[in-house]
């Protein structure tokens, strides 16, 4: 936002409030209501004014408050948003980002812990990304809000808690592109690909079967769309068994793709079929029963020890 | 430069817009904060038996309300949506409907739903998160929360659609909040029951804030303006004025019930607690606002007129004891719920078998049992 006026914030109490998870904190008073806006309560006019204001020139970054509450802005975002560049040749850029705080595990009631990753990955025109850690939060954002495409930014909420080292004077060297995977550890018997909320599961789960003398490596996707197939198709080549994570639900999920993408580049490579493990084929339900529903380490262990018996 | 283009001059008078917002009336009230009578409510004939009844259920709400959230704060309950505030509107209008007259409430009804004979423990098995929604909307007309804000005002609007086939006489009522009237549903609803002429009553509390946002962010009129655009008479009342929002709401419910089309009532009111119980109000709003609405608290006028009017010291004793034993078997019932079993969510998806959904429930309990007889 300082380095760029044409940068604008929008969505519902995210200015005097700074946002229901205070991501925005602060920033109505150092910018001005004018660039950091409490809009009135209407997803379908937060996106669709967005576009608007993009096609006027600025390049507004709104906040969805929960998961459950993208879809009445769903026609905003897959009929206009994602097509406006190819309906127009490529004449119009729509250079919006729509922050999602996303997933569960936080206790909430109904509506508030949605996965919906793979409804906005399954429409052409759209980037979608996955942030699993602060620093990723940090880059990935400004990344996010300096392309040109529309980005639906995804913010796994029960890690807004977490805390870690931000490069902020861009000290660490280059800056991976937003649309890359990241092998955060390698292995030599099994892979697990996860992304936003269940990154940390994945590597808790490749440490205890570390601990069983098994070699797993565990990637971060970050980008879900597009994905970054050559990371993960090295992967499968190298470890031969693959376990996708995500707390979507399985059926249709990115992990689906993510499997019939890795047989048709890598068939002869693998030993096992990609496994997925995902929330179970249910509206998530409620919060007394989320540990059970969603992933957990137990899950990936039991999957990855079936990868490995294949 | 189009050379064609029209050059206009224009010389002759000005041209007035043929419509601009309607002037609203002034809000009707009854009883005045400090429980006297206002002009309106001097020419009505005050009830004290119905006074008694609306105070006594806002009595017990407010008790519940109470205990509801000690019981978040004590990690029984994961959230509590606060009522505090909103008991005169809540049970001023219920009360007004006939029982088999269907409800589509928001989340924050709680007076109503108990008015509608609905358990504390149906109220606490959403919040304490055992389950979605606690009751049979059916067998308590009284249909399940909505969180996503505004939904019901178009399930209510289909509702009455169906009301109107069935040459019934019900009356459905929508309840939603300020900052709920500016999703689309809501605005759909509204044009949609007014031009089909459906049995609806829209039904706003407007308790002056929508989280940390106020009307005037949503709006620039007032909720009966705008139903006027949609073509619906409307009321303005005093939301914490029970018995002016009962004899708003019989009025126009009896609109309604006579095959007039939807109305619309804007109760003022005010959320005297945070939005939630993990909201912090501090952050957003000024003190002396909730001062300057305490003093309208709309238990506080009732009282007030009931002793003035002559009601009995024992009948506010008895009533305390009751709101506290009601209160207090109500945690009681909230300790009482039993946590649910994931495998039974699996049978309530679909109404025929689910392959996806039966094998993954296979999956679940297999490997539960496995993880059991491993540890
Ligand atoms: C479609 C949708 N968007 C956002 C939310 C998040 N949210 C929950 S309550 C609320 C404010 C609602 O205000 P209002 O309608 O005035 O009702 P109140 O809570 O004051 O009773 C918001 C923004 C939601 N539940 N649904």
């Amino acid at each position: 936002m300082e380095a760029d006026p044409r940068v604008m914030l929008m969505g519902e109490d995210i200015g005097r409030l700074g946002g229901v998870f205070r991501v925005t904190d602060g920033l109505r008073d150092q910018f001005g209501a004018e660039r950091v806006v409490d809009t009135p309560l209407a997803e379908s006019g937060i996106v669709g004014t967005a576009i608007g204001l993009a096609l006027r020139g600025y390049r507004p970054v709104c906040e969805i408050q929960f998961d459950g509450f993208v879809y009445p802005a769903f026609d905003q975002i897959v009929s206009q948003l994602a097509k406006m560049r190819a309906r127009s040749a490529g004449r119009i850029a729509l250079p919006i980002v729509i922050r999602i705080p996303v997933g569960g595990g936080i206790g909430a009631v109904e509506h508030h812990s949605e996965s919906n990753e793979a409804y906005f990955a399954h429409t052409a025109g759209l980037r979608v990304v996955s942030c699993s850690n602060p620093a990723d939060a940090y880059q990935m954002i400004q990344q996010a809000i300096a392309s040109d495409d529309p980005v639906i930014f995804y913010e796994p909420k029960r890690r807004y808690w977490d805390k870690g080292e931000v490069d902020i004077d861009g000290l660490t060297g280059p800056v991976e592109p937003l649309d890359k995977a990241r092998v955060l550890r390698s292995g030599t018997d099994c892979t697990i690909v996860a992304h936003g909320p269940t990154v940390a599961t994945a590597l808790a789960a490749a440490h205890a079967a570390g601990e069983d003398g098994f070699s797993v490596g565990v990637i971060d996707l970050r980008s879900i769309s597009p994905l970054d197939l050559d990371t993960i198709t090295l992967a499968a080549e190298q470890t031969g068994r693959l376990v996708v994570v995500h707390e979507a639900s399985t059926f249709l999920g990115i992990g689906a793709e993510i499997a019939a993408a890795v047989t048709e580049r890598a068939f002869y490579a693998l030993k096992a079929p990609v496994l997925r493990v995902g929330a179970y084929n249910l509206p998530y339900p409620p919060a007394r029963t989320e540990n059970e529903f969603l992933p957990d380490v137990d899950r990936v262990l039991e999957t990855i020890d079936q990868a490995l018996k294949f | 430069m189009n050379e064609l283009a029209v050059v206009t001059r224009h010389t002759g008078p000005r041209i007035p817009p043929s419509v601009t917002a309607p002037v609203p009336l002034p809000i009707i009230r009854f009883v005045n904060p400090d429980g006297t009578l206002t002009e309106a409510g001097r020419s009505q004939e005050i009830d004290t038996d119905l006074a008694r009844a609306l105070y006594r259920h806002m009595t017990r709400s407010r008790a519940l309300d109470r205990e509801a959230l000690a019981l978040q704060r004590q990690g029984q309950l994961a959230l509590w949506l606060m009522s505090w505030g909103q008991e005169a509107a809540q049970v001023g209008s219920i009360a007004a409907l006939r029982e088999s007259d269907m409800v589509f409430p928001s989340y924050r009804e709680h007076a109503a739903a108990l008015y509608r004979d609905i358990t504390p423990a149906q109220l606490f098995a959403q919040w304490r998160g055992i389950a979605h929604s606690g009751w049979d909307s059916q067998k308590h007309h009284f249909h399940i929360y909505s969180l996503v804000l505004g939904t019901q005002a178009l399930h209510a609007t289909g509702y009455a659609a169906g009301v109107k086939m069935d040459r019934s006489d019900e009356v459905v009522t929508a309840y939603f909040g300020d900052g709920a009237s500016s999703q689309g549903d809501v605005n759909e609803a509204l044009n949609w029951a007014a031009a089909g002429t459906l049995p609806v009553l829209f039904f706003v509390q407007n308790n002056q804030w929508a989280i940390s946002t106020p009307p005037a962010v949503q709006m620039r009129t007032t909720l009966t303006q705008r139903a006027a655009g949609f073509g619906l008479p409307s009321w303005h009342v005093d939301g914490n004025d029970a018995l002016a929002v009962h004899a708003v709401t019989r009025e126009a419910a009896a609109w309604v019930r006579s095959g007039n089309g939807p109305a619309l009532i804007e109760a003022e009111t005010y959320r005297m607690a945070g939005h939630s119980s993990s909201d912090d109000p501090t952050r957003y709003r000024n003190p002396d606002e909730f001062s300057q609405w305490e003093a309208r608290d709309p238990l506080l006028r009732l009282e007030a007129l009931l002793k003035a009017t002559g009601t009995s010291r024992s009948f506010f004793d008895e009533l305390d004891e009751e709101a506290q034993a009601f209160a207090s078997s109500s945690r009681e019932a909230c300790l009482r719920l039993a946590d649910p079993d994931l495998a039974d969510l699996f049978e309530s998806v679909y109404a025929e078998p689910h392959p996806v959904t039966s094998r993954e429930r296979e999956q679940f309990i297999a490997f539960r049992a496995d993880l059991e007889t491993e540890h």
